[in-house]
């Protein structure tokens, strides 16, 4: 990105950037956007944490604290974890599978597109009358009962960016099913990219309850429907199954990815083909089934009766055994291998005791009885941090770190990461280890402060020490980002010399088109195939020739822009005249940026094969 | 290696801190069960531990042996290993049977303490023999129905010890949680119906808590949600009977006998009494029922839930609620009082009692 | 070949929404959208089931009441046809009959205008006749937004073949639009059956009580 932007001029890059239908610029673009709002819910812990440091204490207020907890939760699963799951996807999977690009290159940006704005919609709530107040989860009944426009700018900010993650769903499906290289068999294919692939197929399905779900809250705060009013016949009930027929598998959209990309790790630093590849294949599949049949377990409390709380409990406790197959394939990838402790290595390394823990507090949960005790309080904050910082985080660090050279040709800092692995690990343990105890030892979730008194004041102060520690890793990496790129130094196809799959075999980045030549897979892991055989490259597929490549398009920008205005207009519309003018107006330019989309052709153009031949193998200009 | 030695230290430390702090309060934590909800659940969670702590010993020692033994050492290529049958059906299989260890005990304590069928049994003179309470859940208030018994108090729930004790709970408003920590598990109050189970007190436990157990909302319902407090007041059968019997004794509200407290009933009865009952045997239906009932006012625990129970308290309340309760439903629904008012009304609300 | 190059007869594919990768890959994606979609209703109808006939008084109107199998039997009628008109002219695109095809293709439109004004004039009668709005019950709000949904589906499924229609009326079928003929039609049958579901769902259902 340096070189060629300094040759291009800010204006350029910035237009090329917002046009742009290049599946690696979609990924950068969704890394700096997830990253930024990975800070901005990293702060709100922050402000979580200060707050709860000692017994009443006042560093926010009661309302505050609950926009500041709704907007942490929101934020991190919607705006940083899913946006940087899918610039992994977006920088690796194309190249895995040896593809030039997505299937729907266009609706790629669009899916960007409309993840940004909504996310920025979201966000502009704090300047806006304030942020929802909810929880994340927006349970009906509070969510009806609060005031201001809080809510509304949750459901629409989500519903646009929802969109977005659909569309994004849909393209990989398609871009794996139809899009792979000669050879590439659904059973050679990388993990990362196999649980890519399921967790496209759950988006695909999980979406859409959510998207229902959050149209009756619009409709009911903003169009006088009645779905979750129960004086008028309204069931908050229905909400809390939508919300959560979404949720659960969200979890598992989030988690498997991060799977992924420690199975490329673990192959990769140990040198050794991942070990039971097909049951991780089968495991991968079988959890993201499983994660459909189970999301009423975070409703025990609710009053769904015996009966469905005995069957979602035996439900979830399964969902146990096809990722403790995971684990031990993992740690049988490294038995026997020769373990190189890079960064990327370390996090995959530490990710697993982490995950453990997380993994085996998740079956005490699925113990519903007991869980009636654990259900909001700590206990659950503990369990799911573990879950999502000791799997998720853990996996989207250590990807950054391992593929930073193929997304930016540059190596980030090893001594840096390292410090920020020690640091955050640390950190992490310390904030989340104790909670468990604290729920235990009767401390509810979501609360504004506590009363001294009630033996909960270590246990805080040791948790908000530790959340410093993370804050602290944070900012070396950032640092360490930053020192990466004004070095700029450039490296090869293969920088951790060990690399297995497709996207190590060029250059770093790749050129825009990926592949010169479409290369022949003859095995999993086929790089590495070749690479043992004494050979430099991957044996081409196809002779040299044209290049189908998308154009640029402005488009997608502008469908998302209409709807973020339109949001602005549904939600106003209730307290000003110039609202439903505004909701009209937003909804023409999305439907007409659709209508030229659609009437006007599109071809694309063509590489040409002499251009290809003298373009020597130096590498693309990300 | 230091720098795991370190982090072993670093841990021990973390484990000892909290074995000093002990496993929390027995007047609110759930591992110090105090009661057979409380116990049945407790003795999952060990249960559970147990399992998982076993599964966590494997994986350490496989993964210790791993992270010491296989470091790159030489640029050797290790032999590249597909897979092993036996090892992935040891690994799907004893998983499996731990599960179905952990998934009966479950199975059958779910139904177990679901069992409310004694809430519908009558015996030959048409009533219950067993202990029913309507639990009621506002706006950072909960209200306690004894429908049985037709006595209503708020804020301090009075329980029996030793018997199985049945709730049916709702909200009001929005979504509650109800919450005894220390004598089990706890049960969302849905707006949208009555959800129905039962709890049983310990008398030792309850002597050990100091008769006063500590229960909590825990379902985030506003800006208050961490101050929606209450207590549970556990009593021999005896001295339960005793009080229901004095609640149900009070037909008229109390009479305020020194000439201050006069003057403070005079107030609560202009600006107070629209919203807060001072007879238990309430009789008004449950929508008329804004705030808690005060009969029993100067027998409770806490004011409001959550400060100390004394008179500068309760006056600090009642000069501004917001400061304490933010966005509870008292603020602004009566003028300012003066000083001299508010003493009046101190005196007159601590005096509110039913038993001597 | 190019998706854009001028087509005869002759060199016409069997499966030319099929022929091209864009082709291949709008016809995949496109599935897998409908399957979101079903998902999509399923979240509708399940909503409605729960809050079906569930008002705040007994003056409001229930199902049973609600309710006239001869209008509901007519739309339901012109919504199958139009789905069998559809297929006549993707029968006609793969021959490469771009003017049947076309001609098809405006009577599925019609049919399909027919079916929306008739459903127009339904939401009326309740509106007017019941005082069943979506605002007056929970009743109302669940089943304006299920059969509104898929209204809304009709709308924008004849907005998209009519624009469809017109943009490539002067230059005939190439494997460029034949895919978006394809799945135009794709469309329409998937809102054909989720119609069907809607039928015995909400109205043989709501009828029976």
């Amino acid at each position: 990105m340096s070189t060629y932007t300094q040759k291009k001029g800010f204006g350029a890059t910035l237009w090329d950037y917002l046009t742009t239908v290049d599946h690696k610029k979609i990924a950068i673009l969704y890394l700096i956007a997830g990253g930024i709002f990975f800070v901005l819910g990293g702060l709100e812990a922050m402000f979580i944490r200060i707050q709860l440091a000692v017994p009443n204490n006042d560093f926010v207020s009661a309302g505050l604290y609950n926009e500041i907890l709704t907007m942490h939760g929101t934020t991190m699963i919607f705006l940083a974890a899913m946006p940087l799951v899918f610039a992994f996807m977006n920088a690796v999977v194309p190249l895995q599978i040896g593809a030039r690009d997505v299937a729907f290159p266009f609706l790629n940006s669009l899916g960007f597109w409309l993840f940004f704005f909504g996310g920025v919609f979201l966000n502009l709530s704090w300047f806006l009358g304030g942020a929802p107040d909810a929880g994340w989860t927006s349970y009906a009944s509070l969510s009806l009962a609060s005031e201001g426009h809080g809510i509304d700018f949750y459901t629409l900010g989500l519903q646009i960016s929802g969109a977005g993650t659909l569309i994004g769903g849909i393209n990989f499906l398609v871009t794996i099913i139809n899009m792979r290289t000669p050879g590439m068999t659904y059973m050679r294919m990388p993990l990362f990219t196999w649980s890519s692939f399921v967790v496209s197929a759950l988006i695909l399905f999980a979406f859409p309850p959510l998207t229902v779900g959050l149209f009756l809250m619009i409709f009911d705060r903003l169009f006088g429907a009645n779905f979750f009013d129960v004086a008028n016949g309204g069931n908050t009930i229905i909400w809390e199954h939508l919300f959560w027929i979404f949720g659960h598998p969200e979890v598992y959209i989030l988690i498997l990815p991060a799977f992924g990309i420690f199975s490329e790790i673990f192959a990769t630093f140990s040198r050794k083909r991942l070990f039971g590849y097909s049951s991780m294949v089968f495991a991968t599949v079988l959890i993201g089934f499983l994660g459909f049949m189970v999301w009423a377990h975070h409703m025990f409390t609710t009053g769904l009766g015996p009966i469905a709380n005995a069957i979602f409990a035996v439900a979830t406790m399964a969902i146990a055994v096809p990722t403790g197959i995971k684990i031990f394939n993992w740690l049988f990838t490294m038995w026997g291998g020769s373990i190189s402790f890079t960064t990327p290595m370390l996090y995959a390394i530490a990710f697993i005791p982490s995950f453990v823990a997380g993994g085996v507090t998740g079956i005490m949960n699925a113990a519903a009885s007991a869980d009636y005790q654990f259900h909001d309080s700590y206990f659950v904050v503990a369990h799911f941090h573990y879950v999502i910082v000791g799997g998720v985080v853990l996996g989207l660090l250590a990807g950054t770190h391992f593929y930073w050279p193929k997304m930016f040709g540059t190596m980030l800092n090893e001594f840096l990461g390292k410090i920020t692995f020690w640091l955050f690990l640390i950190g992490f343990h310390l904030t989340f280890f104790i909670q468990h105890f604290l729920g235990l030892m009767g401390m509810p979730r979501r609360i504004f402060t506590f009363l001294p008194g009630q033996g909960l004041e270590t246990g805080n102060m040791i948790s908000t020490v530790g959340a410093f520690f993370m804050a602290v890793a944070v900012v070396i990496l950032l640092i360490n980002v930053v020192i990466t790129q004004v070095k700029n130094v450039q490296v090869g196809n293969d920088p951790w010399g060990d690399g297995r799959t497709l996207e190590w075999a060029i250059p770093s980045p790749p050129p825009f088109y990926n592949f010169k030549q479409l290369p022949l897979v003859r095995g999993l892991d086929a790089y590495w195939l070749e690479k043992m055989e004494g050979k430099k490259g991957m044996t081409p597929a196809e002779p040299i020739g044209d290049i189908h490549m998308p154009n640029s398009s402005f488009i997608p920008f502008m469908i998302s822009f209409g709807l973020f205005v339109a949001a602005f207009g549904a939600m106003y519309r209730v307290d000003y005249s110039w609202g439903l003018p505004v909701l009209v107006i937003g909804m023409l330019i999305t439907i007409l940026s659709m209508a030229v989309r659609s009437v006007k052709d599109d071809h694309g153009f063509h590489i040409h094969k002499e251009d290809l031949m003298n373009d020597d193998d130096k590498g693309g200009k990300a | 290696m230091k720098r795991l030695a370190k982090w072993r230290l670093f841990s021990l430390f973390t484990i000892m801190t909290l074995i000093l702090s002990g496993c929390g309060e027995p007047f609110l934590s759930t591992l110090r069960p105090a009661g057979e909800v409380a116990k049945t659940q407790y003795d999952l969670m060990l249960l559970s531990t147990a399992i998982m702590v076993g599964v966590i010993v494997v994986v350490t020692l496989i993964f210790l042996i791993v992270i010491f033994k296989f470091r790159r050492k030489d640029e050797k290529i290790p032999k590249q290993v597909e897979g092993s049958h036996t090892l992935e059906i040891i690994w799907t299989v004893i998983p499996i049977i731990l599960l179905l260890i952990l998934a009966v005990p479950t199975v059958t304590s779910t139904f177990k303490l679901a069992d409310v069928s004694p809430m519908e049994e009558l015996n030959e003179n048409g009533e219950r023999d067993v202990l029913v309470v309507n639990v009621r859940a506002n706006l950072y208030w909960w209200e306690f129905e004894y429908p049985d018994q037709k006595i209503v108090t708020s804020q301090d729930l009075v329980v029996p010890t030793g018997e199985r004790v049945y709730f049916n709970i709702k909200a009001s408003d929005v979504k509650h949680s109800f919450w005894i920590p220390a004598v089990g598990g706890k049960m969302d109050t849905n707006t949208d119906g009555v959800n129905k189970f039962w709890l049983e007190f310990d008398q030792e436990a309850a002597n050990e808590a100091g008769d006063l157990f500590y229960g909590k909302c825990a379902e985030l319902c506003g800006p208050s949600h961490a101050l929606m407090d209450f207590k549970v007041k556990a009593l021999p059968r005896a001295e339960f009977d005793q009080w229901v019997t004095a609640m149900q004794d009070v037909e008229d509200p109390a009479k305020a006998e020194t000439p201050l407290a006069q003057q403070g009933q005079e107030i609560f009865n202009n600006s107070c009494i629209g919203c807060h009952a001072v007879t238990p045997s309430n009789s008004a239906p449950e929508a008329a029922r804004l705030a808690p009932n005060l009969s029993n006012f100067g027998e409770r625990s806490r004011i409001a839930g959550i400060l100390d129970y004394n008179e500068e308290e309760l006056k600090n309340w009642l000069r501004d609620p917001e400061v304490y309760k933010p966005g509870n439903k008292m603020t602004g629904t009566y003028g300012q009082l003066s000083e001299e008012e508010l003493d009046a009304l101190a005196e007159y609300l601590m005096n509110l009692k039913v038993q001597d | 070949m190019a998706a854009e190059e001028k087509m005869t007869l002759e060199t016409w594919p069997a499966s030319p929404e099929k022929q091209t990768l864009e082709g291949k890959n709008k016809f995949l994606g496109f599935w897998l959208f409908l399957g979101g979609e079903t998902v999509l209703f399923a979240s509708l109808f399940a909503t409605y089931l729960a809050l079906k006939d569930k008002v705040p008084s007994a003056e409001h109107a229930l199902a049973k009441d609600l309710f006239e199998l001869p209008l509901v039997f007519v739309a339901t009628m012109l919504l199958l046809t139009s789905s069998l008109t559809s297929v006549y002219a993707m029968y006609h695109m793969k021959n490469f009959n771009f003017k049947k095809m076309q001609l098809w293709l405006g009577i599925t439109v019609l049919l399909g205008l027919a079916f929306l004004l008739l459903e127009i004039y339904e939401f009326n009668h309740y509106v007017h006749e019941f005082g069943h709005t979506f605002t007056s019950s929970a009743f109302g709000s669940a089943f304006y937004t299920l059969v509104g949904f898929h209204g809304g589906h009709v709308a924008f499924g004849l907005l998209w073949i009519t624009t469809l229609m017109i943009r490539n009326s002067k230059r005939g079928l190439n494997l460029y639009n034949a895919p978006k003929f394809y799945v135009a039609s794709l469309y329409w049958h998937f809102i054909d059956v989720v119609w069907v579901f809607i039928f015995t769902v909400v109205y043989l259902m709501g009828m029976v009580g």
